[in-house]
């Protein structure tokens, strides 16, 4: 048994681990890894995402429970001090001693901290680890409840840059960029797409300051200001530099390690070190006299480092490494490929400007016109993964190149198609997949969705990048193979429910019968029937009772059915608010027909073990009260679950009650694919749990917050941000149009969650729908809502008040006698029904 | 004593009927829906299949937990068959044979149907 020592568990540490336990041989080591940070390795790309959910977990690479299942010792919070290479062995910083065969160094790196008089003072954060990302978070809550219009400044227009001026807005302070050179992310752009980019920035808000040189930080105790010459200040209360990263690489340093001037520890093809046991991988390796700061080449360096240690002494790291990137960086698509600055005397470019658009994409061609040498786009990276392809794989191109370029409408063409790549071609670049083994995944292994493949090959797990690619390649290898699997709904309908859907309302039909004759075969049965009910409801808005056949069992009688069957009632409590007269009236109603009542989990009462017959009588005096339908029988609005909110709560920001009773009355008796709910607090402490409903309103400063497709239930989702900061006649229209559009294209019984869940383009793409009118359908979307909420009707009044439709409450048709073999038990003085036996 | 409701219902065959009970009046009941019928102590669900144009009737108890509720299921096809769907839990049964089409439970009692004069009649042999 050899041992090998890993230390630091960042991402390429991680990587590392699990590349080598997937391997065969593995079996005869055993792996210690010691990381200083107090939890296992997390997603540091996906960083920011902290910031919308601060949920350390759903960063995790790995619980720390895979560790163990996969027999690797994993030791957090315990820095390693010291190497004793003569010795082979490493001592912490809580002085205890480990040996080791083979040691892997995966320190990776720090944010560099320029040397800025006042450095020190208080409010001064890098942008690096969670903890990092908490104290910020502390910091701006604190700022903020002294000044609401606290400013605060990113020190470097980098990409890290700008994802932290991106969290510094998210925090709800006014967002500054300070850089040194006179553009933006000058290592990826060239000056015409940084200035695009800048405009766009400008344009939401940010303030960008370039070619400054900070020559200190101003304040006593905490940072007040930036000087950059004598009359040049810029007062900010908060300052995260983000100046570029230095190596960790004080281990090798101290123990005789070879390393770069600039620092880093030297490495080869082979990712060893000057010391033939020890390897350098990640942020840490200066390899090709580079540190490169991307996760793609470390991971591919944890895999060399696991490939030799295991003795395949072939499996080299690349000669070349490519750095293009792809990034949404606040909302705006950047990315750059191959060679983005070419000059002249190597090739051509082809630029594509439209400032009005915040648009540039730029390619340069080689002098003869063949090969894509690489390229800049801003504003629109949807080409990205294509011209990536076409210029790792050398493909040919167009003769006229600005084909690629320009938008279709121009004369483009939307050239390529990823099934015309070389097996070979890498689509993953973070997990190295091929598309030729994602195409066998799916040819070969039987894996038929996006989700499966990824699973097997870990395709699309890295950043993500690569997800429409591996989109095409799995659909278009099912097409291949002749299996488009259709959602049907049913024997009955070949069809799916978004088809059903136009066609009922294209072709204007208002009947099940005819549109079983006209669409489908045979009879129908429970699936189809709720399915076209719903589907009308949604169209025409018509109650339950006009078709009451093909409604499900609760639908038809207007009452969820108990397991005696029984019914329950439950009134729409709008908002949960209740005054005393109203719970008279209910206490009083459920006495006399002797109800079980209980104080539902949405906010509302329930009154339970109404046999059939009663529940006309019960509603008629519910109605006479007040009272109307609360649906909670229906795939349709159930409660909007309020906080109290700012009329009497000492932190409500806005009128949370007020608010969910006018949406709850606005979209009550609403038919969708599946029940939703929604919720609104009146401040972040988000006690209404705005975000583990379908829709969710939280009051901040300055508007409201809209957060769609949560659930709790069986596999609860936190929802996730639509738009920040609107006033709430925007937010009613967002997320009108957010379930128009759900209504519209969900697959039956599927809520909002998994709905989003399954959307291409996920939720980037709802907004696009519902607040950029990609589709060119908000009109229809906000007059089709309009509709239900004008014509909303209690279904339950029309029940009791048309005979025909009350006569149906009856336990038998030829008798008035009720079902003698309903029986209650006591309970804590109510009843309840006698057990199953 | 759930045993002995269960006894109380027996598939009747056209052959051995020898009571036909007038249950109601054709119109009282719902297009393609059921309603329950009272017979002496039994309780029988009753379906109007307008689309195929006819009529069936079985016990309204649903053997999976014994409740009075399948008249109020809804009634489809199944590859041909017709079936009713318990509104509690969805099981469906073959309003022919009375089989439980979806899962093992034991098959209901179904019984014959005629219309007359605008009157729906069951048969039962006792
Ligand atoms: C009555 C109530 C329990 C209670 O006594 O508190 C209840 C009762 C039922 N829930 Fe619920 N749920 C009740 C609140 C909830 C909540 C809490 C909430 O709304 O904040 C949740 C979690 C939140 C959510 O939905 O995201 C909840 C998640 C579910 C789920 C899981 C949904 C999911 O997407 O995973 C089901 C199953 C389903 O719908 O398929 C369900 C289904 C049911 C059914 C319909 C089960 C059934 O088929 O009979 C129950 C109907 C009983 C009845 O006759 O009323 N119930 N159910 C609550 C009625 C609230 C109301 O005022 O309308
Ligand atoms: C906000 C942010 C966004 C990013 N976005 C992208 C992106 O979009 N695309 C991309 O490719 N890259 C991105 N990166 C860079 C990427 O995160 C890094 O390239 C990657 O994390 C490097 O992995 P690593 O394992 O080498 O280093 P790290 O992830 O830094 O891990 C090193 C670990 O070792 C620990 N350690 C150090 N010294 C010791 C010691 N002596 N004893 C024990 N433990 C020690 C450290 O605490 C740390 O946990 C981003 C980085 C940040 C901060
Ligand atoms: S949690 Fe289960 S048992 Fe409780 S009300 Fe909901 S569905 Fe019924
Ligand atoms: S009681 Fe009928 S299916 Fe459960």
């Amino acid at each position: 048994m050899k041992t090998v020592i890993v230390i630091g568990n960042g991402m390429v540490g991680y990587k590392f681990c699990e590349k080598f336990v997937a391997k065969q041989e593995s079996k005869n080591y055993q792996i210690l890894v010691f990381g200083e940070e107090p939890r296992p390795a997390y997603d540091r790309v996906h960083l920011s995402e902290y910031f919308e959910n601060q949920d350390a977990k759903a960063l995790e690479m790995a619980s720390a429970s895979w560790y163990t299942e996969n027999g690797i010792q994993l030791v957090i919070g315990e820095r390693v001090s010291d190497i004793h290479r003569e010795d082979k062995k490493i001592i912490t910083a809580k002085n205890r001693e480990f040996y080791y065969d083979y040691l892997v160094l995966a320190t990776g790196s720090s944010a560099f901290v320029p040397p800025i008089k006042g450095v020190e003072k208080d409010g001064v954060f890098v942008y690096r680890t969670i903890e990092d990302l908490e104290g910020m978070l502390a910091y701006a809550a604190t700022l903020k409840a002294k000044n609401p219009n606290a400013k605060a400044a990113v020190l470097g227009g980098g990409l890290l840059g700008l994802e932290a001026g991106k969290a510094v807005m998210d925090m709800g302070l006014e967002p500054h960029i300070v850089e040194f050179a006179p553009k933006l992310m000058p290592r990826q752009l060239d000056s015409r797409s940084s200035q695009v980019l800048q405009l766009k920035l400008e344009s939401i808000g940010l303030h960008i300051h370039l070619s400054k040189a900070t020559n200190q930080i101003l304040g006593d105790k905490s940072i007040t200001g930036l000087e950059f010459g004598e009359d040049d200040v810029l007062d900010v209360e908060m300052l995260i530099i983000s100046a570029g990263i230095r190596p960790r690489d004080e281990l090798g340093k101290a123990s005789g390690l070879t390393m770069g001037v600039r620092g880093g520890i030297v490495v080869d093809n082979k990712m060893l070190t000057s010391d033939p046991s020890i390897y350098a991988i990640g942020e840490i390796a200066l390899y090709n006299q580079m540190i490169y700061g991307l996760v793609a080449p470390g991971y591919e360096m944890a895999s060399v480092a696991v490939d030799q240690i295991l003795g395949k002494t072939e499996s080299l790291m690349a000669e070349e490494i490519d750095m293009s990137t792809k990034l949404k960086l606040i909302g705006v698509d950047v990315a750059s490929f191959g060679e983005p600055f070419m000059p002249a005397t190597k090739g051509h470019s082809v630029i594509f400007e439209n400032k009005t658009q915040y648009l540039y994409k730029r390619i340069n061609v080689s002098l003869d016109g063949k090969k894509l040498l690489g390229g800049i786009l801003v504003g629109d990276a949807t080409d990205y993964n294509m011209l990536h392809q076409i210029y790792l794989n050398g493909m040919a191109i167009p003769s006229d190149p600005s084909k690629l370029i320009l938008p279709a409408s121009e004369g483009g063409a939307s050239f390529g198609s990823a099934m015309d790549l070389p097996d070979s071609a890498v689509i993953c670049s973070c997990e190295a997949v091929t598309k030729g083994q994602v195409c066998c995944s799916v040819k070969d292994d039987g894996n038929e969705t996006v989700k499966d493949v990824a699973k097997a090959t870990k395709a699309t797990t890295g950043c993500g990048g690569c997800k429409p690619m591996v989109t095409d390649l799995v659909n278009e290898t099912l097409k291949s193979l002749g299996k488009v699997v259709k959602e049907r709904i049913c024997e009955h309908f070949d069809y799916s429910r978004q088809e059903l859907y136009d066609i009922v309302k294209m072709k204007d039909i208002h009947d099940y019968d005819e549109l079983l004759d006209t669409h489908g075969k045979g009879n129908g049965c429970e699936i189809c029937k709720p399915v076209a009910a719903s589907i009308f409801a949604s169209i025409y808005n018509e109650t339950a009772n006009k078709q009451d056949t093909i409604q499900d069992s609760n639908d038809r009688f207007l009452a969820n059915i108990q397991r005696n069957g029984t019914y329950s009632v439950v009134p729409r409590v709008a908002g949960g608010e209740i005054t005393p007269n109203q719970m008279i009236a209910m206490g009083r109603i459920a006495q006399k027909y002797d109800l079980y009542t209980k104080i539902t989990g949405g906010q509302r009462i329930d009154m339970f073990g109404a046999k059939l017959h009663e529940l006309p009588l019960i509603w008629e005096e519910l109605i006479a009260e007040g009272f109307e339908t609360g649906q909670a029988y229906g795939k349709s609005l159930r409660t909007v679950k309020s906080c109290v909110g700012s009329t009497w709560c000492r932190y409500g920001m806005d009128e949370s009650v007020s608010f969910a009773i006018e949406i709850e009355n606005r979209y009550k008796g609403i038919r969708s694919p599946h029940k939703f709910k929604g919720g609104v607090s009146g401040c972040i402490r988000e006690c209404a749990e705005a975000r583990g409903k379908d829709f969710g309103f939280i009051a901040v400063e300055g508007g409201w917050n809209i957060y769609i497709c949560g659930n709790g239930g069986a596999t609860p989702k936190h929802a996730v941000l639509l738009a920040e900061k609107v006033d709430k006649a925007t937010a009613i229209k967002y997320v009108d149009r957010f379930l128009m559009y759900y209504i519209r294209t969900a697959q039956p019984l599927m809520r909002t969650a998994t709905w989003l869940d399954k959307l291409e383009g996920g939720i980037d793409y709802v907004k696009d729908v519902v607040i950029n009118d990609c589709l060119g359908i908000v009109d229809q979307l906000d007059n089709e809502m309009q509709y239900m909420v004008d014509t909303y009707k209690c279904e339950w009044k029309e029940a009791v008040e048309n005979p025909e439709i009350r006569a149906k409450y009856t336990h038998f048709i030829n008798s008035e006698e009720t079902d003698e073999n309903i029986e209650f038990v006591s309970l804590r003085e109510q009843k309840m029904p006698a057990p199953w036996a | 004593m759930i045993h002995t409701i269960l006894k109380e219902y027996t598939t009747t065959s056209l052959e051995t009927v020898s009571v036909w009970f007038k249950a109601a009046e054709t119109s009282k009941f719902p297009k393609n829906g059921g309603a329950c019928v009272k017979y002496k102590n039994k309780q029988i669900a009753v379906f109007n299949f307008t689309r195929e144009g006819k009529w069936y009737a079985c016990q309204n108890l649903c053997p999976h937990k014994m409740e009075m509720v399948l008249s109020r299921g809804m009634i489809g096809e199944d590859m041909g068959t017709p079936k009713v769907a318990c509104p509690l839990h969805k099981n469906t049964f073959s309003l022919e044979t009375g089989e439980n089409l979806n899962g093992s439970l034991d098959a209901i009692a179904t019984y014959p149907v005629k219309i007359e004069n605008g009157f729906v009649y069951i048969g039962f042999s006792e």
